[in-house]
């Protein structure tokens, strides 16, 4: 067992390094910062200082060693733009974001699983054939459509919810609905197959043949097993919405979060920020796939166990 | 007496096809009842429809009547689902043929056995606890406080079986369906859930309705029989009767085709040179992929040799090694350490490409005949693709080989032009027997070839791998951890018990007189379709002299037997 967390341990920091890498050359790759930072006008004497200032005269081999001790000693750097460090520029953006995930995550499991379930139960009845439709028309619509429709719709015409800002409740409804149209409508789908495949095995006869009621061998015996499954697509939607769905939601409601700090930094090429904030969202999706993989030890006994 | 279940006209439909028609027999309280058949029959559709879960599996009962109950009865054809949920479970329960997949695998087993309590007890959890640790001792499962948090995993596959039985008898129902409990366990492990179920019933008096497909099993638990085929009643006895005097054809047929130990091995080959030479073989796999560390021996220090055309029989228990030994003579799995010479080979020198070669000297034909032909392939190229991959037959010829290959193996030459789901699975047996036979091999290792089909199937094709085997001089490696359809097919038996063969010898000696501790084990759990008449009063359960001959000419009838 503790070769096997060793091993996990392991895999999880060469990913790390992995992702640090990448966003070092990524940021390498997109052109001289000093020019969006510094702006026209800046004599040859100048920038040339401002370039050795920041090391970028030096060779990308040893800027990334530079990189990464200073990484590893804690030093990320201060923003180009904010001129504060890039620790606190990321830090004060996080809880927004989180709140923006957790609302959508909690919206998605609330309305998926459910309809999932009745979607499977009622797999030859119109009610499944309706919810099938609803999932398969929101599954289509990209997150930034969905977005923008909303806006028009109950910002523009109606007037009755705010589009920018995370100031009160009423603003969390459209920027939860757009992360989590997408999710809701591919878990909607998940849940129903894995109910299928559950609904046909030996152990729902088992738990029929005990003469427990319908809701009891459907929800005791039935979610509980598919939630297996289920639970390790959540954990990877999750994890994709948590970097992808962010940065379009965040950025299309001007949400103050780290979604919307990355798009910003990639456009004034705030290398610092954007690195760190590349790892900080990274760094998430490894925390979400941890807590993913302990959580389905805790549902399924037989991976806890160590037995496949 | 009044009967306890009454099934009158039972009819029982799938769609328009009717799985069960105009069924009647009764079950007297505290009597056994067996329900035999072979697949198809709807012996399992009639225990379903007892339990009214049909609807559940996509059918309905069409016609009939099942009053169930002493004092007051019901019609359980007719009673409404809240009726039935306080029969499920507390008067009548049910005990099924998997037990791996019929637990819940997230659900610790006490609570499995539990929620039955909670639920027509009305117990707290906890009350319900302690009565499920007192079933699991009821049905001897060692260690029960501990066994209770465990899941259904962590359990052997007979202790799984009893926690399924605790669970049926925890409300000491009045009746109990057992379908097939046993068909999935191994043989020591099967005798003793049999005495199990026998003595629980004696103890809380209740009805048990056994369905099988086992006459062996027959013979050790039921009081009376009732014989189903296609749906329809065919004959009911008391089993004493039954098994000295079947009234019909096709119960003399079923009974004939059952393999009986004792019944004798076939004669053996002139001696010659071994085709096959196995010494000191050993294979092991990691224990764990996660730990890796230890490992366990999955065929240890193993030596066996065959002749040509000799059959060698390998019996043991589920995970003894047996199909680990298989894969280690192939090279499917790379054995550790020993020595195999095959056809004159050293075969485990051989390099990757002199071993792809070399492969058509020997093939294999699997359990599951439905998993081993590939569905999207004709049988024209499924059965002689291992002579297209060795270059034996152009692809032009290819069509021509097919055909002889199917009419060897007794089917029709147009089948060649078809694909696997349109046979059944005697006849998909048969067609992978064909796809062995494409490239002449010397050796032909059936791995528990015929475990899967019905019983005068199952006859039928072990009988054509006897009459290929004198025609073409094949030797045969024959798997089974059935003894008496390996005795019906060795010249020569190895009995394997933990990765290690424990004894081996002629067929004859070995099972007539086993000298290994485990083989008599082993010997003394197969249950025994008894001897005609007066024989039957004394059930001689270790008397390995008492050989059983049933009436009737069985070549002949195996015949007549459906094709």
């Amino acid at each position: 067992m503790l070769s096997y967390i060793a091993r996990a341990a392991a895999r999880i920091l060469l990913t790390f390094l992995v992702v640090i890498t990448l966003a070092f050359a990524a940021t390498r790759l997109s052109g001289n910062p000093i020019d969006y930072i510094a702006g026209q006008g800046l004599t040859q004497e100048d920038r040339a200082l401002l370039i050795r200032y920041y090391g970028l005269d030096r060779s990308v081999a040893e800027q990334y060693l530079a990189f990464l001790k200073s990484f590893f000693d804690g030093e990320f750097g201060l923003s180009y733009v904010e001129r504060r460090p890039v620790s606190v520029v990321v830090a004060e953006r996080i809880w927004p974001s989180l709140q923006l995930l957790l609302s959508s995550v909690a919206l998605t499991l609330a309305l998926s699983i459910p309809l999932g379930v009745l979607a499977a139960i009622w797999r030859n009845s119109w009610v499944g054939s309706a919810i099938m439709s609803f999932a398969f028309l929101f599954y289509a619509v990209p997150n930034f459509v969905l977005a923008t429709f909303m806006i028009l719709v109950f910002a523009y015409w109606l007037n009755w919810l705010p589009v920018v800002g995370n100031g009160s409740w009423a603003h969390f409804i459209m920027p939860t609905i757009a992360m989590s149209g997408i999710l809701i409508a591919g878990l909607t789908r998940f849940t129903r197959n894995a109910m299928l495949d559950v609904l046909g095995q030996d152990f729902m006869r088992t738990a029929r043949a005990k003469g427990l009621t319908e809701t009891e061998v459907i929800f005791r015996h039935g979610l509980r097993n598919a939630s297996i499954t289920i639970l390790s697509v959540i954990g990877l939607q999750v994890a994709g919405l948590a970097a992808a769905g962010s940065v379009v939601v965040e950025s299309i409601f001007s949400w103050p979060g780290i979604g919307e700090l990355l798009v910003r930094s990639a456009i004034l090429r705030d290398y610092p920020v954007l690195q760190f904030g590349v790892i900080a969202v990274s760094a998430a999706v490894l925390l979400i796939n941890v807590l993913v993989d302990i959580a389905y030890g805790f549902a399924d006994p037989r991976i806890r166990f160590g037995k496949a | 007496m009044s009967a306890l279940l009454s099934v009158r006209d039972l009819s029982i439909a799938f769609g328009s096809h009717r799985a069960v028609e105009g069924l009647s027999f009764d079950v007297a309280p505290g009597e056994t009842v067996a329900i035999v058949g072979e697949s198809g029959s709807g012996k399992s559709a009639t225990s379903l429809a007892i339990m009214r879960l049909i609807e559940r599996e996509g059918g309905s009962i069409v016609n009939g009547s099942m009053q169930f109950g002493e004092a007051e009865r019901i019609d359980l054809a007719t009673a409404d689902e809240a009726t039935m949920r306080r029969v499920r479970g507390n008067r009548i329960a049910m005990v099924f043929q998997e037990p791996i997949t019929s637990l819940n695998p997230v659900m610790r087993v006490g609570d499995q056995v539990a929620e039955v309590l909670i639920r027509h007890r009305g117990l707290s959890r906890k009350d319900a606890l302690a009565e499920a640790e007192r079933a699991f001792e009821h049905v001897h499962i060692p260690d029960p406080k501990k066994r209770l948090h465990q899941f259904p995993h962590e359990l052997s596959g007979g202790l799984r079986q009893r926690v399924m039985i605790a669970m049926a008898l925890a409300c000491r129902p009045r009746l109990l369906i057992a379908d097939e409990p046993t068909t999935a366990l191994d043989v020591t492990t099967q005798s003793e859930i049999l005495t199990l179920i026998r003595s629980l019933q004696k103890e809380i008096g209740m009805a048990v309705l056994f369905i099988t497909h086992d006459m062996g099993v027959v013979a050790e638990i039921a009081e009376r029989v009732v014989v189903m085929r296609k749906g329809a009643h065919i004959e009911a006895a008391d089993v004493a009767t039954f098994f000295s005097n079947p009234r019909t054809s096709y119960s003399r047929q079923l009974l004939a085709a059952t393999p009986k130990l004792g019944s004798g091995a076939p004669e053996a080959p002139a001696l010659s040179a071994p085709v096959l030479e196995v010494k000191s073989l050993s294979t092991s796999f990691a224990a764990s992929a996660l730990r890796g560390s230890s490992r366990t021996m999955a065929v240890n220090n193993v030596s066996i040799t065959l002749g040509k055309g000799e059959t060698l029989g390998l019996v043991g228990e589920s995970g003894c090694g047996k199909s680990s030994l298989a894969r280690s003579i192939l090279r499917l799995v790379e054995p550790e350490t020993g020595e195999i010479h095959l056809a004159g080979r050293d075969w485990l020198r051989l390099s990757s490409d002199e071993l792809r070669a070399a492969r058509r000297d020997a093939q294999m034909v699997f359990q599951d005949p439905y998993a081993s032909l590939n569905p999207r392939m004709a049988i024209r190229d499924a059965i002689t693709e291992p002579a297209q991959i060795h270059k034996l037959v152009s692809a032009r010829d290819a069509r021509d080989l097919a055909v002889r290959l199917v009419e060897r193996v007794g089917l029709d030459a147009d089948s060649v032009d078809r694909f696997p789901h349109q046979f059944s699975g005697g006849q998909r047996q048969r067609l992978a027997i064909a796809r062995a036979l494409s490239v002449q091999p010397k050796l032909i290792i059936a791995d528990e070839a015929v475990s899967a089909l019905d019983v005068s199937i199952a006859r039928q094709v072990t009988d054509l791998m006897l009459e290929l085997q004198r025609s073409e001089g094949v030797s045969l490696l024959f798997i089974s951890h059935d003894i008496a359809v390996v005795e019906r097919v060795s010249h020569r038996v190895a009995v394997m018990y933990r990765g290690e063969i424990v004894e081996t010898g002629r067929t004859d000696d070995v099972l007539g007189a086993p000298r290994h501790e485990y083989t008599r084990r082993l010997l003394s759990a197969v249950p025994r379709p008894p001897l005609p008449a007066p024989a039957f009063q004394s059930r001689r359960r270790n008397d390995m002299n008492a050989r059983s001959v049933l009436p009737g000419d069985r070549i002949h009838a195996l015949e007549t037997l459906n094709g």
